[in-house]
């Protein structure tokens, strides 16, 4: 079991991600700072959040032109699980790996609390243990959108991962903390091996944290 | 050469900062406020005389990295 967790000027839940993995699967992930221009052979590249660059132009924007997010696209190409979290979902969709975009919060304020999400595709290495877990977010710019004809195709191709819901599981109005589109809180490539996500799992992966709910995204794709 | 970059929202995307800098224009007293975009400038100094490269290399600038297709649009203009 390998993985890497990448390091951006300004990440900062590049550890939080590495003792989650280190607790779930035994083994310590390589931290790869972002200038590196390629990654061993990995079972899970994690691009953790935070406020890569400052935010400066778009969120994730400057992140995705580092000389590491090349070899991250090639692996996620060859199939390697490559999970983005919050920032980290900012980067990929800045980085052309997943679609759509993501906008600053329909309130315009930064919103940091514990949300439900449930999982709309439960077959993919990430989510096949998830039904409905409560963990963090903690964002500005979290509004996913999409156009209607690429919200078409993720609806078709299955890659919605998780929607914002209620306790019952009901994706509602109420329950849509940023403006998201479709309460939309992550989404999966075309081939499913890729999972960016505005929640944070790794901040809700042991009791400590006052919730564990987050360990069964680790979980699946670690074991 | 100096270019300058405008960046805006498309049509059809919400844009609630601009909504708020409107009806702040509004309560101070400018009542004819229809609507407020909010978008970014951007100035690119280049080291080319060439028009027709640099419009080729600020389309693929805007394209590639300064703006984001899926919500926003871009315009070029050259001094």
């Amino acid at each position: 079991m390998k993985s890497h967790v990448i390091v951006f000027p300004g990440s900062n839940c590049d550890r939080d991600v590495a003792v989650a993995i280190k607790n779930i699967s035994g083994h310590q992930p390589q931290m790869v700072w972002h200038k590196e221009t390629s990654i061993n052979q990995s079972d899970l590249v994690v691009v953790p959040g935070g406020f890569s660059y400052g935010d400066y132009l778009r969120c994730g924007a400057m992140a995705s032109t580092s000389p590491i997010m090349q070899d991250v696209a090639k692996k996620a190409k060859e199939g390697v699980p490559v999970l983005g979290i919050c920032n980290g979902f900012q980067i990929l969709i800045e980085s052309g790996l997943l679609d759509g975009a993501l906008m600053r919060n329909s309130s315009l304020s930064f919103i940091c609390r514990d949300i439900l999400i449930k999982a709309i595709n439960q077959n993919s290495v990430f989510t096949k243990n998830t039904n409905v877990a409560k963990m963090p977010i903690a964002h500005n710019e979290g509004n996913f959108f999409v156009t209607s004809e690429q919200l078409k195709k993720i609806q078709d191709n299955d890659q919605i991962a998780f929607q914002y819901c209620d306790e019952n599981g009901n994706v509602s109005e109420d329950s849509n903390p940023n403006g998201s589109l479709e309460n939309i809180a992550g989404i999966l490539n075309e081939n499913k091996n890729v999972l960016g996500m505005m929640p944070h799992p790794e901040r809700a992966a042991e009791m400590a944290h006052g919730c564990e709910d987050g360990k069964t995204i680790f979980e699946s794709v670690l074991n | 050469m100096l270019a300058k970059i405008y960046i805006t929202l498309k049509k059809d995307v919400l844009d609630p900062q601009g909504s708020v800098i409107a009806n702040s224009l509004r309560s101070l007293g400018f009542n004819n406020i229809e609507d407020v975009r909010q978008g970014k400038f951007i100035e690119v100094k280049l080291n080319t005389e060439n028009k027709e490269t640099a419009n080729k290399q600020l389309k693929e600038m805007c394209e590639k990295l300064l703006a984001n297709l899926v919500i926003e649009d871009y315009k070029v203009e050259i001094d």
